[in-house]
């Protein structure tokens, strides 16, 4: 906690959103996680949401811990498995508006069938994934995200694995809206997060950030600013790129913008329609989908 | 207390047997009747069969040890659990599907041609209700009321008129071959 | 309360064991069910499919068994209040977040239709191979409560009986079966709605800000609430302090553990059910539970024809184990017999309870089947001597 003396009546900005009882964070000074939370709390000031319809589930890992820190009903479930605890969330109470927010071993490694399944059926809840190329909690071990090449504790001769690309495989399974920006995209990860939470249906928003004290220094990337500049220089504003062409290589281009952005009825659209043409007045519904904002 | 083993080959609804004698005695004849049937891989082969054991008091054994009654329409059915009646059993037959030895021991030995008579009926697909009048008739094990009334609900209501239909055929022959044996 | 009467089918049904679990969960209130379908527990999660639109509730076939357990506790916090039915190898992944429900206490039902393992094993035929899976199988320290019915009509009144368990003290609540008695038809009697009690989830009535998952109430049990109604409170699987809010110390860790196991330990006289017949003045004890206990019987009564004094416990409930009844009953007896479907688990639960004092006699039967009723009498006979 800080020294100075508090100014009489004035607050955090961020006091709203955080639960200023567990400040300060865990995360380590030039992580990008909580640069992704304040776009989130900006985006959810400004989409002008009932915040208490508004809750976030996380997983396990760095990322995993901003459950803990948001000021909004919050869920810090088991490893890998906040997609479906949200699945189960949105669908037994629909008036939720679900926001999974984790990091890229979470979901798309030990939770990536959850992942697929979860954009299929199109349940209507956005999925933040904060992007840091390995799994930083337990000290920097290969991940599905891990560039190849990169040295990670768990590949220390380098990564021989081809990494995922994500927003081509969430569009592929079926999601709604799907973006990629860097930490560096602050005000668009902003606007990307109020627009896939307003969208109706599964939203996907990849956030590359930095991870300064495991992969950027095991592979000798320098300080944050280091990989700030990194992003800077070789990021690539490419709305509605193919997500075939989204590959990331080490230190490579990164390709980013919002390439998904489409209607379909989500999973209790298609669900009530279905029962009540083949139900008809046998069907009780449902509570009726409800969406925020 | 009785034990019976409804058998013959997969499609003919053979587990129906077992479900509809199951419901009739349980909730029409105030009587238990626990049913159990074969599942998996194993239960899909040629040879598809199931069982009920039937008594006064509580089911206790859920499985049957050696049948009192058998019921078979298929050769293969026939040739595995016959070796298995009691000695005082009654075997009950499709005689269109199954060629059989004489009886042994004591056994009590009933034949019908209960997939012809349906043919005759109009459906082949309610031979196993001919046959399920005809053991309910030569048997005695079970009410035909009771089983008349278990009969909504397990098999389709289009086809139920059809399948009491079926099942009448086959009482009123057992009735015919119960007297001619007297 | 009463239930509501939307999800009863009441009337006399021949029906398997595995029908009767899902029209147990409906009666209960059951209006979520996430599932993942595997043999022989299959038929539950069909008929909760083809009901459930019926009576206001949500199904839905996840894709695994990880996926299944985490929906549901996704869906209590929703407020609803939800189940699932697996069998063996999906009972194993169930187990990861079992643990998450032990451990932000959630209300919530699996039924476990036990075939033999390990492994695949036999996926058509019986065990009760899970028993103790069943009370550890997820890491860590906990308790839940287990209950194993030994027909299809328990198995519709027992998962009732589990959701009210389940709400009354913030636990998973597991119902042990087994494919016999899961594909095993017989009459099962639904009564009308206003004759089946169940439990309201404990809601917390209190100022909002003040609101806090996990302090216990006088009974031990803390209050809970739903989300989307403005408590905006915080629960993890992590150790946590009453607020929910982690705290990875041995204190707290302390309390947590102690908590969790307590609160069923404490009430283990309130929740325990065991069916008991001539036990006073009895030689040998036989001890069983579920479709063992039923064959038991049959072993039971040719001894009383023998002239053994041989009494038979039924355990309705499981876990937790009804330790003192077993201790006191050690003190007076020749000997324990305990006949299960595996190599011998809850029989050392008896045998730590016996503590020397009465030997005890396993029967074990590896699955795939039932006892023979003889094997348990043999056993029996000899234990009386």
């Amino acid at each position: 906690m800080r020294d100075e003396k508090q100014i009489e009546g004035a607050k955090n900005p961020m006091e709203d959103f955080l639960r200023m009882d567990r400040i300060p964070h865990i995360w380590c000074p030039g992580c990008g996680i909580g640069t992704v939370v304040t776009s989130f709390a900006e985006a959810i000031q400004k989409s002008n949401i009932n915040l208490d319809k508004l809750v976030v589930v996380s997983g396990i890992g760095c990322t995993g811990r901003v459950a803990g820190y948001i000021k909004l009903d919050s869920f810090h479930t088991t490893h890998g498995r906040a997609v479906p605890f949200a699945t189960g969330l949105k669908i037994a109470n629909p008036e939720l508006t679900v926001v999974v927010f984790s990091g890229d071993g979470d979901i798309c490694g030990i939770g990536g069938n959850h992942l697929i399944h979860a954009a299929r059926r199109n349940i209507d809840i956005t999925v933040i994934c904060v992007n840091n190329f390995n799994y930083a909690m337990t000290g920097g071990q290969v991940a599905p995200t891990t560039p190849e090449g990169a040295n990670v504790s768990t590949a220390p001769y380098g990564n021989y694995e081809y990494p995922f690309n994500l927003p081509y495989l969430v569009e592929a399974s079926g999601a709604c809206y799907v973006a990629r920006w860097t930490a560096l995209h602050l005000r668009r990860v902003t606007k990307s997060i109020q627009e896939a939470i307003k969208k109706r249906g599964f939203s996907f928003i990849e956030v590359i950030t930095p991870c300064v004290t495991l992969y950027a220094r095991r592979n000798r990337l320098g300080e944050g600013l280091d990989l700030l500049k990194y992003y800077y220089d070789n990021s690539d504003i490419q709305h509605g790129a193919n997500t075939k062409d989204l590959d990331i290589k080490y230190q490579g281009k990164l390709i980013v913008g919002k390439f998904v952005d489409i209607e379909k009825p989500t999973f209790l659209d298609s669900m009530n329609k279905h029962f009540t043409k083949v139900l008809s007045d046998k069907y009780e519904p449902y509570v009726k989908e409800v969406k925020n904002g | 207390m009785a034990e019976i083993r409804f058998s013959g080959f997969g499609g003919q609804g053979i587990i129906r047997l077992g479900l509809i004698t199951g419901k009739a005695i349980s909730l029409y004849d105030n009587k238990n009747a626990t049913m159990t049937q074969s599942f998996g891989p194993e239960a899909r082969g040629s040879a598809c069969s199931s069982q009920l054991v039937v008594s006064e008091d509580r089911v206790l054994y859920p499985y049957i040890t050696k049948p009192d009654i058998i019921i078979a329409m298929s050769q293969e059915a026939y040739d595995k659990y016959e070796p298995n009646l009691q000695d005082d059993g009654i075997l009950i037959i499709d005689n269109d599907l199954v060629k059989s030895r004489p009886a042994r021991a004591k056994i009590k030995m009933y034949f019908i041609q209960a997939t012809r008579i349906a043919e005759e009926l109009g459906n082949r697909i309610i031979g196993n209700l001919v046959m399920l009048g005809f053991f309910t008739a030569v048997t005695k094990i079970v009410s035909p009321d009771a089983m008349k009334k278990a009969l909504p609900g397990l098999v389709p209501d289009r086809f139920l008129e059809l399948n009491i239909k079926g099942f009448d055929r086959g009482y009123e022959y057992g009735l015919k071959v119960l007297k001619k044996k007297k | 309360m009463k239930t509501d009467p939307k999800g009863v089918l009441t009337g006399s049904h021949y029906m398997d064991g595995d029908f009767a679990i899902a029209e147990g969960g409906l009666a209960a209130g059951c209006r979520f069910f996430g599932g993942y379908p595997i043999t022989p527990s299959t038929e539950t999660a069909e008929r909760f499919s083809e009901r459930i639109p019926k009576v206001g509730g949500i199904f839905i076939q996840m894709e695994d068994e990880l996926g299944a357990m985490a929906s549901l506790i996704g869906a209590v916090w929703g407020g609803r209040k939800a189940m699932t039915v697996t069998s063996g190898p999906g009972f194993s992944l169930i187990m990861e977040n079992l643990g998450l429900a032990a451990m932000m206490e959630i209300p919530v039902v699996v039924a476990n239709v036990q075939r033999g393992g390990p492994s695949t094993g036999l996926p058509t035929l019986p065990g009760q191979q899970d028993m103790m899976q069943a009370r550890w199988g997820s890491h860590g320290d906990y308790e839940i409560i287990a209950l194993s019915p030994d027909s299809p009509q328990e198995c519709f009144d027992l998962t009732i009986e589990a959701f009210n368990l389940s709400e009354i003290y913030r636990v998973p609540t597991l119902l042990m079966t087994d494919e016999c008695i899961g594909h095993m038809h017989e009459k099962v009697i639904i009564p009308p709605a206003e004759e089946i009690e169940v439990v309201e989830r404990k809601w917390y009535k209190g100022p909002k800000d003040k609101y806090m998952p996990y302090k216990p109430d006088k009974d031990g049990i803390p209050f809970m609430v739903k989300a989307g109604d403005g408590y905006r409170f915080h629960t993890t699987g992590l150790t946590h302090d009453y607020r929910g809010y982690p705290e990875i110390n041995a204190e707290w860790q302390d309390q947590n553990v102690r908590h969790l196991v307590d609160k069923i330990n404490n009430n283990a006289d309130k929740i325990i059910k065991i069916e008991e017949d001539k036990t006073d003045n009895a030689e040998v004890v036989v001890i069983s539970y579920g479709i063992t206990s039923r064959v038991a019987i049959k072993a039971v009564q040719e001894a009383r024809r023998n002239g053994v004094k041989v009494g038979n416990i039924r355990l309705i409930t499981v876990w937790p184990f009804p330790e003192k009844r077993i201790r006191e009953l050690a003190d007076k007896i020749k000997a324990f017999v305990v006949p299960e479907i595996n190599y011998g688990q809850i029989v050392l639960e008896v045998e730590r309870c016996a503590a020397g004092k009465a030997p005890v006699i396993k029967v074990s039967h590896l699955g795939g089947g039932v006892h023979n009723p003889d094997d348990i009498l043999r056993l029996i006979m000899e234990a009386a001597k």
